[in-house]
C-alpha cells in the first residue's frame, strides 16, 4: 500500500533548478533571440525553417469551432477591441488574437458551464443590480449569453445609428457598449451587464492568459505589462530594490525544461 | 444495495490537513485506516508545468465540480435560497489534499484570547458590549493547553516564521527561518515602524529552506515562482498533505487511500457509528466502509451536511434558537480583506515574483491589542501585505476614476501593472443566532440528497469592524507614500460569493453540549466514536487565517480518537452551566 513515489522523491537540487530557470539579475535580459536561446536550445534550429511554414501553421488554429455566424465573430472582433484597443502601449485585442480565445472558451468545458451547477429553479436575473452581476441567475450558459448579447449589439447599433455594429465608428460602438455595461439593455434570459462583464473578463482573459489558448499572441500582452511568463523561479531577484525586466517565456518553453 | 466491505480501525472522510493529520497519526500509530476523498488522486508529478493563471486561478481546476454539489445561499431566513451556481461564486478545494493543497501558505495561531471568546470579551469590552443574538461562546479548550499542537503542526508544515514581538507564547521557535522579505513588503514594514507598529513577517507554508519534517517528508527551497494560492506547488516546496501527511500514512502499510469516493451518509444505529456509505464515482457503485471510529475531516460545508444528512447531533433551530449542527455559521466574507490600494507614480515592484504567504502584518489592532475605548465593534484584526505574486490577469489594477475598460482603462493598466500595492485589513468574525447551515429543502445534488443551504448576513459589527480596518490600512498605505490611494467599499449586505475559502463553523467545539457539537478532542457529544474535525469547529472566526488552528486541531483529534480507540467513553467533561447567550 505504501507509495513507492513518495520515498524516492527527492529535494531538487538548486544549481540545476536554477540553471533550468533562465533568470537574469539586476537588469534587463536582452533581446527576444537572447532570451529564447537561453531558455530553448532547439530555438536556433527552429529559426532557420522558413518563416512561411510557421505562420501558415498557427493559421489553422485561427478558425472558428463556437460562433457559428460569421456575422457574430464580426460583432465580437468589433466589441472587443474597443474594450482593449490598440494604443501606443502596444497591440489591441483583435492583434492578439482575443477573437478566437474567446471562440475556443466558449466551445470548451466552460462555455458550456460543465462545471457549474445548472438545475432548476432559476431566479432569472434580468435586472441590473451591480451585486447580481456576480451571482449567476441564469438558465444560459456562457456561450448562449454571448451569442445573445452580440446579436443585441447589431439590434441596438441599427436601432440607434441604423447601421451594424462592426460599421459604426470607435465612440459610437463604446456608446453602445457603455448601454449594456450600465444594463440599460433588454436581453432575454440575463441581464445586459452580466452579458458584458462576462465580455469583458474574456477579453482580458484573451490578452494575458498563457499563448497556448489562442491568445495573448506571441506574448505582446505580456510584453506589455512586463510579466515574464511561467518561470521556477524568482528566487534571485525577490530582494532586488529595481524593477527587473526579462523577455518573457510561456508554458511551451516552461513544461518543456 | 450498497456492497459491504470489511471493517477498518477507522475510516476518515477528507485528505486536507484534517483528514490527512489524523490518517497519519493513527496509521502511524498501527491502526488499519481508509481514507474516502472525493477528488483525483494527486501527487506533485500532477502540478509540474501547471504555471497556468487562466486555468487555476480563472477557471478554478482545483476547486470543487459543482454540477455535482454546491450549496444555496440566502441572506434571511423568510428569502427563498438560491444556488451558488459558479466556481468564481463558491471556492472549495477538491481532490487529495483539498484545500490545504490549493492554500497560499498562512500559518498562523489564533489569538489566546480567541479559545475563551466569550469570558474575556466580557473581560475586555464589558457584557454590554455584546449585542443580543450575537452567539459568543468559548472554545472548551485555552490557548496553553492548545499550543502544542500548533507547535506539532507548524513542525510538520516547516513553517517559515519570525518571532512577532506581541505575539502569543511559543515552546518552540518557528522550525524554518522567516521568508526573504522584498521592496514592497520593506516599505510596509518601515512604515509601520514610523507609526510605532511592530510588524513581522507572516508565518509561512512556503519553505524558506528545504526541510525535512519530524515524519521525514523533505519539503524543497520555495523559489517565489508566484504560484501558491489556487495551485499545487510543483517544486514541493510548499507544505501541503500531498507531499507530508499523506505519504506519511501511506508509508506505514496501514492507510489505504480511496480517491473518486463520494461519501453520503455516515452509518449508525442511533448510538454509535458504524461506518461510511460512499459512492464510487468511477463505477456508480455503493460501498459500506464499516469502522470502529468514524472520522469526518472534510470541508466545512461536507461534515454538516453528512451530520444533518445522517441525522446525527441535533439539527440547530433558528426560530427557537436551540441545536447544534449547523450553529455558529461563521466565515470571512465580503466585509474582510477591505483596506487601501496604494498606486505608486514612480515606483515599480517586482510583483510577478512571490509566494502564497510572502508578507508581512503586525499585531497591534488584534482584539489583545486594541484599546476598546469608543469603539463600535468587538475583537480586532489585522493589516497585511502580501506579494503572492500575481499573474496579468489577476494583477491588473487602475485607479477607481479609471472606467473598467477602453482606451483609458488600458493606459492605466498597463501604467500601473506593477506599481500598486494592496494593504488590507482582517477582521474577526463573529457568530450570530441568525446566520446558520441547514438542509435545503428544493435543491438536490447528484444523488438527490438536499443541497446545504447557508443563511448568513452581515450586521452593524461586521461593518463597522470592516471601516476601521480600512482607517489602519490607509494611516500606513499614507506612510508608503503611495501617489494614489483608492479605499475599498464596505459593502452593505453579504453579497453570496465564497471566495478566499474562509468559511467554518457549523459543528462548533466547546464544554456545554447546548451549544457545540463535539467536545475539545472534536469527539461528537452525541456519538462517541464519532469525530468532526476542520474548520467546521470554529465557534467564531478569529481574525487569523484558518489553517494553522485546522492543523492543530487535527492533531488533537488525532490524539482524542487514539485514546477512545484505547479507552472509549467519552474523553470530555459535559459544562452545562456556561453562559447561555442569545
Amino acid at each position: 500500500m505504501a507509495n513507492e513515489n513518495s520515498n524516492n522523491k527527492k529535494t531538487m537540487n538548486r544549481r540545476i533548478f536554477m540553471k533550468n530557470a533562465g533568470i537574469f539579475t539586476g537588469g534587463v535580459v536582452g533581446g527576444s533571440i537572447l532570451g529564447g536561446i537561453l531558455t530553448n536550445p532547439f530555438l536556433k534550429e527552429e529559426s532557420e525553417t522558413p518563416q512561411t511554414t510557421t505562420e501558415s501553421a498557427s493559421d489553422f488554429q485561427e478558425a472558428r469551432m463556437f460562433f457559428d455566424r460569421f456575422e457574430d465573430f464580426v460583432i465580437l472582433r468589433a466589441a472587443v477591441e474597443r474594450i482593449y484597443p490598440e494604443d501606443d502601449n502596444g497591440p489591441g485585442a483583435v492583434e492578439l488574437g482575443v477573437p478566437y480565445f474567446i471562440d475556443k472558451q466558449l466551445a470548451g468545458s466552460w462555455g458550456t458551464n460543465a462545471k457549474e451547477y445548472m438545475q432548476n429553479p432559476f431566479k432569472v436575473n434580468g435586472d441590473t443590480d451591480d451585486d447580481e452581476v456576480m451571482r449567476y441567475e441564469t438558465p444560459l450558459n456562457r456561450g448562449q449569453i454571448i451569442i445573445e448579447g452580440l446579436r443585441k449589439l447589431d439590434v441596438v447599433s441599427e436601432d440607434k445609428f441604423d447601421d451594424k455594429f462592426s460599421n459604426l465608428d470607435g465612440e459610437q460602438q463604446d456608446e453602445i457598449l457603455q448601454l449594456f455595461d450600465n444594463g440599460e439593455v433588454e436581453l432575454t434570459g440575463v441581464g445586459s451587464q452580466h452579458f458584458f462583464s462576462l465580455l469583458r473578463k474574456m477579453t482580458i482573459e484573451g490578452v494575458f492568459a498563457d499563448p497556448l489558448y489562442g491568445g495573448n499572441k506571441n506574448m505582446d500582452g505580456w510584453r506589455m505589462v512586463d510579466y515574464p511568463g511561467p518561470r521556477p523561479g524568482f528566487i534571485d531577484i525577490i530582494e532586488e530594490e529595481e524593477f527587473v525586466k526579462m523577455e518573457p517565456m510561456g508554458l511551451n518553453d516552461y513544461q518543456q525544461s | 444495495m450498497a456492497i459491504k466491505l470489511d471493517k477498518v480501525d477507522v475510516v476518515v472522510v477528507g485528505t486536507g490537513w484534517s483528514g490527512g493529520i489524523v490518517s497519519a497519526e493513527l496509521a502511524k500509530a498501527g491502526y488499519k485506516v481508509v481514507g474516502l476523498e472525493r477528488g483525483k488522486e494527486k501527487t506533485v508529478n500532477d502540478y509540474l508545468g501547471s504555471k497556468d493563471e487562466l486555468r487555476f486561478t480563472q477557471r478554478y481546476d482545483m476547486m470543487q465540480d459543482l454540477s455535482k454539489e454546491t450549496i444555496t445561499s440566502r441572506s434571511e431566513m423568510d428569502e427563498e435560497a438560491q444556488p451558488v451556481r459558479t466556481q468564481a461564486e463558491m471556492m472549495v478545494g477538491n481532490d487529495v489534499g483539498g484545500g490545504s493543497a490549493h492554500w497560499a501558505g498562512c500559518t498562523f495561531r489564533n489569538n489566546p484570547f480567541d479559545f475563551e471568546v466569550y469570558t474575556k470579551t466580557v473581560e475586555k469590552f464589558g457584557k454590554d458590549k455584546i449585542p443580543e443574538g450575537m452567539t459568543l461562546q468559548d472554545w472548551g479548550i485555552t490557548y496553553d493547553e492548545f499550543e502544542k499542537y500548533y507547535d506539532r503542526f507548524e513542525k510538520t508544515a516547516g513553517t517559515s516564521g519570525e518571532e512577532d514581538p506581541l505575539g502569543p507564547p511559543r515552546s518552540n521557535p518557528y522550525p524554518n527561518p522567516p521568508l526573504k522579505s522584498s521592496p514592497a513588503i520593506n516599505l510596509f514594514k518601515e512604515a509601520a515602524e514610523n507609526l510605532g507598529y511592530h510588524p513581522y513577517m507572516i508565518p509561512a507554508g512556503n519553505m524558506s529552506e528545504a526541510y525535512e519534517n519530524p515524519d521525514g517528508e523533505k519539503l524543497s527551497q520555495c523559489q517565489f515562482c508566484s504560484y501558491c494560492s489556487h495551485f499545487g506547488c510543483d517544486f514541493g516546496a510548499k507544505s501541503d498533505p500531498v507531499v507530508t501527511v499523506i505519504p506519511t500514512a501511506q508509508k506505514t502499510g496501514n492507510y489505504e487511500l480511496r480517491p473518486h469516493s463520494y461519501a453520503r451518509r455516515v452509518l449508525h444505529n442511533g448510538k454509535k457509528a458504524t461506518g461510511i456509505m460512499y459512492v464510487d464515482m468511477k463505477t456508480g457503485l455503493e460501498y459500506e466502509q464499516p469502522a470502529d471510529v468514524v472520522v469526518l475531516g472534510g470541508f466545512t460545508f461536507t461534515n454538516t451536511r453528512l451530520l444533518l444528512l445522517s441525522e446525527i447531533g441535533k439539527p440547530y433551530n433558528p426560530k427557537k434558537r436551540e441545536g447544534v449542527i449547523g450553529r455558529n455559521f461563521v466565515g470571512q466574507f465580503n466585509n474582510t480583506f477591505l483596506g487601501v490600494r496604494g498606486f505608486f507614480n514612480d515606483k515599480k515592484f517586482n510583483m510577478y515574483g512571490g509566494a502564497g504567504a510572502l508578507g508581512a502584518t503586525l499585531r497591534d489592532f488584534t482584539v489583545e491589542h486594541i484599546d476598546p475605548e469608543g469603539k463600535n465593534f468587538i475583537h480586532g484584526g489585522h493589516p497585511e501585505i502580501r506579494q503572492y505574486g500575481l499573474g496579468p490577469i489577476q494583477s491588473l489594477a487602475v485607479p477607481s476614476d479609471t472606467p473598467s475598460w477602453g482606451a483609458e482603462f488600458k493606459d492605466n493598466s498597463v501604467k500601473y501593472a506593477n506599481s500598486m500595492l494592496h494593504v488590507w485589513f482582517v477582521p474577526g468574525v463573529m457568530p450570530w443566532w441568525h446566520n446558520f447551515t441547514d438542509l435545503d429543502p428544493t435543491y438536490k445534488d447528484a444523488f438527490g440528497d438536499p443541497l446545504l443551504r447557508v443563511t448568513n448576513k452581515l450586521t452593524d459589527q461586521d461593518i463597522n469592524i470592516a471601516k476601521y480596518g480600512i482607517e489602519v490600512t490607509r494611516k500606513i498605505m499614507e506612510e508608503m507614500g503611495a501617489d494614489i490611494i483608492d479605499e475599498d467599499e464596505v459593502p452593505e449586505e453579504f453579497d453570496h460569493i465564497y471566495s478566499g475559502g474562509h468559511y467554518a463553523g457549523g459543528v462548533a467545539m466547546g464544554a456545554d453540549p447546548e451549544t457545540s457539537a463535539v467536545n475539545n478532542y472534536l469527539q461528537m457529544w452525541d456519538m462517541e466514536n464519532l469525530f468532526v474535525t476542520g474548520g467546521s469547529a470554529f465557534p467564531h472566526f478569529s481574525d487569523y487565517h484558518p489553517t494553522g488552528t485546522i492543523g492543530a486541531l487535527a492533531y488533537r483529534a488525532a490524539e482524542g480518537v487514539e485514546k477512545y480507540l484505547k479507552n472509549g467513553g467519552l474523553l470530555a467533561e459535559k459544562k452545562t452551566n456556561t453562559h447561555k447567550m442569545a
